[in-house]
């Protein structure tokens, strides 16, 4: 048995000596395989008597388990430095940037009109479009402006023909909403609108946002919650907000919305002129007149509107300082948004 | 409107600030612009008076003046204006005065000669436009004086930004009444006691013209001194409401009409051949203004005229002719109310805008006229002298407006305001406004409305007036409730957003472009169209209306190569307007431009340009949305476009719209060094997308079988997959191109075209006998119908 204690030795070494799984493997052949050294020596068993064989065939399969463990370890051990290679050959920099189209992005107007079409569609309010080249009816006379009425001075319209404009508010989607559709209405209408003007505050094209609640029993307090609501939520911000009479000849009575100046906190800076306060919109209920152009009964029904500029709000929100970015189309401010 | 706060406090003074009043009828609907105050800061300037004027000795443009108001004595002044001359009263600047722009008076010598303070120009005190000289004051101005007591000038002006409706307020006194009701203060203006007539002479008045001028005051006044001075007082006044001194008679019409509102106008009695006719204009006549421009009168403007002929746009503008002038001697004061109907839009039809035409079209108190005649009297005989004749009024009064009445329903008040606001409270807040009480019952009441109070004519007014003296920020905030109905929602209607997503997580960034383009542009790009124009364009870039979003894209793109940007992905939504034999279309449109590198500058490498299929993938992005419609694209025309790189895109034979390369030569005239390529379609012919539809999974394997053909070139490649599907039969699943050569080893006008095309049974396994059986079927119709051949 003297075979078997050197044939152990020799394989063990030669394991640990092995370069590579080729090297290995045929370590385990040469000792282990059926024509293997060790493996021999089990043929050799028959030789001895009965009474010896038992123990000398455990010797020989505990030498054999001893070697095919240290195969399997040394194995385990080159195929784990293998991997660590591999790893190792496959690092790359992480910190380059990856691969693809940069993301593009929305013009800082839809964005706003976005924002605010979903403070209201999730109130339950459906969104509306309309013409841009309007009739005189519906952008006038239908929202109680008659012809040579002095409330078209404020107006710097845009003409076609003489009796085919440019919308100057998104109001006539008010008018055509109702014509088509009975209370109760919840609309907003967000769109282009033109007026004849054009200096550093104001843009012959803009865009603007009317909403329009028409339902029984809606009054001024109703207008007042559903205006302060959007502002603050608008704004994400507590943000102090009154009311101040106005005219419009649509509404009655007639509101124009200040929110506390964003920029000094009310203190009065050049943002807000020093008064303190931004209008931001302009609402109100709606006139009975303009319930009548569109065969609505004022007595049962009551409603309120207000429209805002939605490039107004953008400057507001985002802190553009001018008007005319939003219309150069300048990649390096669309990017911003 | 400008106005004088310490002329407004003459008539009504509650114990508020200049500010805080501001503050105040700003929340009451009269919004106030802003304040100024009358006068630079100045101090230490005195009334002075010249004593002595000498030339300087070595200064021909210098003159050496005694001037008398220092408290100290007579001062030594070196003066360069040329009026500076004995006797006359000036603002002198002692010694140690301040001037506006913190300019310190200083002894000093000029030439040699040496000088103890300043005499000032208007301009000097920012107190007016004049610097042709030193300001000369009255002569009965005190010297010695501070000019800031003498002149009053511790008032302010303020700006008062009116809305249409509030012509009431066109005045001192009708903004004086607002703030008494504000502030529950009484309202008492300057006495205007009648004046009585001295002659018998009067101008005979017809009115001619119905409704349009229903009442007509006139009155004469004989033998005025024309070259008396406007008092200092009433030129301050004036100036402080924005308006210049002109002459006494039109300085005092113009007092009038900023205290009280009424437009007025004087003519000189001479220049009248006989009596007034308030008549409509006849076709043909034509009026000189006062302004010097020649009108030619349109038919039916209101005219004031005589027996021959007119002499004034009522309500407008006088008639130069029968203006005062330096030598009238004789007036006749005219106090009229106009109906705002008759006047609105006039002016402006003249391009002409005044004081006067501004209160008639929004509505003159039409009781207002004698007192206003009354009032300028009483200013004229203490300025210019003269005797006045009696007041003569002409009335129509079938045609005067009617008296309104309105009734207010109590249940309406809380309705509408969704606020209580107690009985007496109604009635109090209304019958300060100006409105009478007539009625009363249970249900509410009838009010009697003001006649300066044009806007109040509903029932709605009346819950806006009581708002705004409640206060509206009194008024509760409340949530509005209505019934919760789940509207019905199409699935199928895609949204607009979800196609914008797409373009940007493509790259693409959102462009608004003006929906206004100049002629040119939309010429090049649509040369068919005749667009829409503007009557009135803001200018030439923006005078008509866009048939096509791809000229502001292109114009955007030029913008970003001007400022070094060399990969430009942009896209815009929005109308275009094309005009149509019936109508014009006014039809959303959503558009895209791509130009530069096919992928942003990086380390990845990539320096290839974008090119048509670049474009067409970011289509079928779009189009992908769609579910399984079939669009389809073919080679197509549009006049921008490259004719060889243009598609068209169809649905069930339905043009939507067009996507291809810039067309060289537009290229050329943009100046782009590169092609730039566009898409464009039309947001509503795109349509409703199909609904998935479920079809069970197969679980039979599927087989591949890959085609390498040889075609004429032109075969479009659209036409090959849709033989080779037909030809395929139904257990084709998919084919795809995955290889088209084109060059070296293939005939010129050949084209190599490889096609996978996978089959798959739902129920069964395929054989190869029935998968070689769909092949060779398709081999040969491409065979037959365009000339292939199997590579």
């Amino acid at each position: 048995m003297q075979d078997l204690q050197s044939l152990t030795e020799q394989a063990l070494a030669l394991v640990e000596q092995a370069e590579g799984l080729p090297s290995l493997d045929q370590v385990r052949v040469d000792y282990l395989g059926k024509k293997g050294h060790l493996t021999a020596l089990l043929k050799g068993l028959g030789k001895l008597s009965p009474e010896e064989r038992p123990a000398a065939g455990a010797k020989i399969n505990e030498a054999k388990q001893q070697v095919q463990e240290r195969i399997n370890a040394r194995r385990a051990e080159m195929e784990e430095a293998a991997i660590a290679a591999k790893l190792a050959e496959e690092t790359i920099d992480v910190t380059l940037p990856g691969r693809g189209e940069e993301q593009g992005s929305a013009h800082p107007v839809t964005r706003t009109l976005r924002r605010i079409e979903k403070l209201f569609v999730r109130l339950g309010f459906s969104v509306e479009e309309g013409p841009e080249i309007e009739d005189d009816y519906h952008n006038f006379e239908a929202l109680n402006i008659p012809a040579h009425h002095p409330a078209r001075a404020m107006h710097d319209t845009f003409y076609i023909d003489p009796s085919t404009v440019l919308r100057t508010h998104t109001s006539p989607v008010q008018i055509r909403t109702m014509e088509k559709t009975a209370p109760p209405i919840r609309i907003i209408c967000p769109g282009r609108v033109y007026r004849c003007d054009s200096d550093v505050t104001h843009s012959p094209m803009f865009h603007q946002v009317e909403g329009l609640v028409v339902d029984k029993g809606v009054s001024f307090a109703h207008l007042k919650g559903c205006v302060d609501q959007f502002l603050k939520a608008f704004f994400e911000a507590d943000v102090p907000v009154r009311f101040r009479p106005s005219y419009f000849p649509f509404t009655e009575p007639s509101a124009e919305v200040d929110i506390q100046c964003t920029a000094c906190g009310g203190e009065g800076c050049r943002v807000c002129s020093g008064t303190g306060w931004l209008e931001v919109m302009g609402c109100g209920m709606v006139h009975p007149n303009v319930f009548a152009s569109c065969d609505i009964d004022s007595e049962t029904y009551s409603g309120f509107a207000f429209g805002m500029g939605v490039e107004r709000l953008a400057m507001l929100r985002y802190g553009v300082n001018d008007l005319r970015l939003f219309f150069d189309n300048d990649l390096r401010f669309l990017k911003q948004f | 409107m400008k106005l004088s706060n310490a002329w407004l406090r003459e008539w009504v003074s509650p114990q508020l600030t200049a500010q805080e009043l501001a503050d105040q009828i700003t929340m009451a609907g009269l919004e106030v612009d802003g304040i100024e105050k009358v006068a630079g800061e100045f101090s230490g300037v005195v009334v002075g008076e010249i004593i002595a004027c000498e030339q300087h000795p070595d200064a021909d443009k210098l003159r050496v003046c005694k001037v008398a108001g220092h408290p100290e004595g007579e001062m030594q002044v070196v003066c360069g204006a040329p009026n500076a001359r004995t006797g006359i009263k000036i603002p002198f600047a002692l010694v140690g005065a301040k001037l506006p722009g913190d300019f310190k008076i200083k002894k000093a010598k000029l030439r040699g000669v040496e000088s103890f303070g300043m005499l000032c120009a208007q301009t000097e005190l920012e107190l007016g436009e004049d610097s042709d000289g030193i300001w000369e004051l009255p002569a009965d101005a005190p010297t010695g004086t501070d000019l800031r007591e003498y002149l009053q000038l511790e008032d302010e002006t303020i700006e008062v930004d009116l809305t249409p409706n509030r012509s009431d307020c066109l005045g001192i006194a009708g903004i004086a009444r607002e703030v008494g009701v504000l502030n529950r203060c009484p309202v008492q203006g300057p006495e205007m006691a009648p004046v009585a007539a001295q002659l018998d002479d009067s101008v005979p008045v017809s009115l001619m013209a119905g409704d349009a001028c229903p009442r007509y005051v006139g009155r004469v006044i004989r033998n005025i001194d024309i070259n008396a001075e406007t008092p200092l007082w009433m030129q301050e006044r004036l100036r402080r409401s924005g308006l210049r001194s002109i002459d006494p008679v039109v300085d005092v019409t113009n007092y009038v009409l900023l205290e009280l509102g009424q437009p007025m106008h004087a003519f000189d009695l001479a220049k009248l051949d006989g009596g007034i006719k308030v008549r409509l204009a006849l076709g043909g006549e034509k009026l000189t203004l006062l302004d010097g421009q020649e009108v030619e009168l349109k038919e039916g403007t209101l005219l004031i005229a005589d027996e021959k002929k007119p002499l004034a746009m009522a309500g407008i503008m006088g008639g130069e002719e029968s203006a005062v002038s330096g030598q009238t001697r004789d007036i006749f004061l005219e106090s009229a109310f106009f109906n705002p109907l008759a006047i609105a839009g006039k002016a402006r039809s003249y391009g002409l805008h005044t004081d006067s035409s501004h209160r008639f079209e929004r509505g003159v108190d039409y009781r207002l006229q004698e007192q206003a005649v009354e009032r300028a009297t009483r200013l004229l005989l203490d300025i210019v002298g003269g005797e006045p004749g009696p007041v003569h009024l002409r009335e129509l009064e079938e045609v005067m407006p009617a008296e309104r009445h309105i009734t207010l329903r109590r249940a309406r008040v809380a309705a509408g305001l969704g606020v209580e606001i107690a009985d007496d409270e109604i009635v109090d807040i209304l019958t300060r406004l100006g409105l009478q009480k007539i009625g009363e019952d249970s249900d509410g009441w009838t009010f009697l409305v003001p006649s300066f109070r044009f806007d109040l004519a509903i029932e709605a007014d009346l819950l806006e007036e009581l708002a705004r003296v409640y206060g509206y920020n009194r008024i509760p905030s409340e949530s509005f409730t209505a019934a919760l109905d789940i509207l019905p929602q199409k699935e199928s209607l895609v949204d607009q957003e979800a196609l914008e997503q797409t373009l940007l997580a493509r790259g693409y960034h959102e462009a608004i472009t003006f929906s206004f383009i100049d002629r040119d542009s939309a010429g090049l790009f649509d040369p068919k169209s005749e667009p829409v124009a503007l009557q009135n364009p803001i200018s030439a870039d923006l005078a008509v209306m866009r048939t096509s979003l791809m000229p502001g894209l292109c114009k955007a793109l030029q913008y970003n190569l001007n400022r070094q940007q060399s990969r430009v992905r942009l896209f815009e939504t929005g109308l275009r307007f094309v005009p149509g034999a019936d109508e014009l279309r006014q039809e959303p449109m959503i558009a895209g431009l791509i130009y530069g590198g096919r992928q942003g500058e990086s380390w990845t490498g990539g320096k290839d340009l974008v090119d048509f299929y670049d474009i067409k993938g970011d289509v079928e992005a779009l189009l992908a949305h769609f579910g399984e419609v079939e669009f389809q694209f073919q080679a197509g025309e549009h006049s921008a476009l490259h004719p060889g790189q243009t598609a068209r895109i169809t649905r069930d034979g339905r043009d939507l719209g067009v996507v291809g390369a810039l067309h060289p030569q537009l290229q050329k005239k943009l100046e782009l060094p590169k092609t730039a390529y566009l898409f464009e379609l039309s947001l509503e012919a795109l349509g409703e997308a199909a609904l998935p539809a479920f079809r069970p999974l197969s679980r039979f394997p599927e087989v591949r079988r890959d085609l390498a053909l040889l075609i004429d070139a032109d075969v479009p490649a659209a036409s090959m997959v849709e033989t080779a599907a037909e030809a395929a039969g139904e257990t084709l699943t998919d084919l795809k191109i995955f290889d088209v050569y084109q060059g070296k080893g293939i005939d010129f006008n050949r084209k190599s075209v490889a096609m996978g095309l996978t089959f798959q049974h739902p129920s069964r396994t395929l054989n190869d006998d029935e998968i070689n059986a769909a092949v060779d079927a398709v081999v040969r119709q491409l065979e037959q119908k365009y000339n292939a051949s199997l590579r």
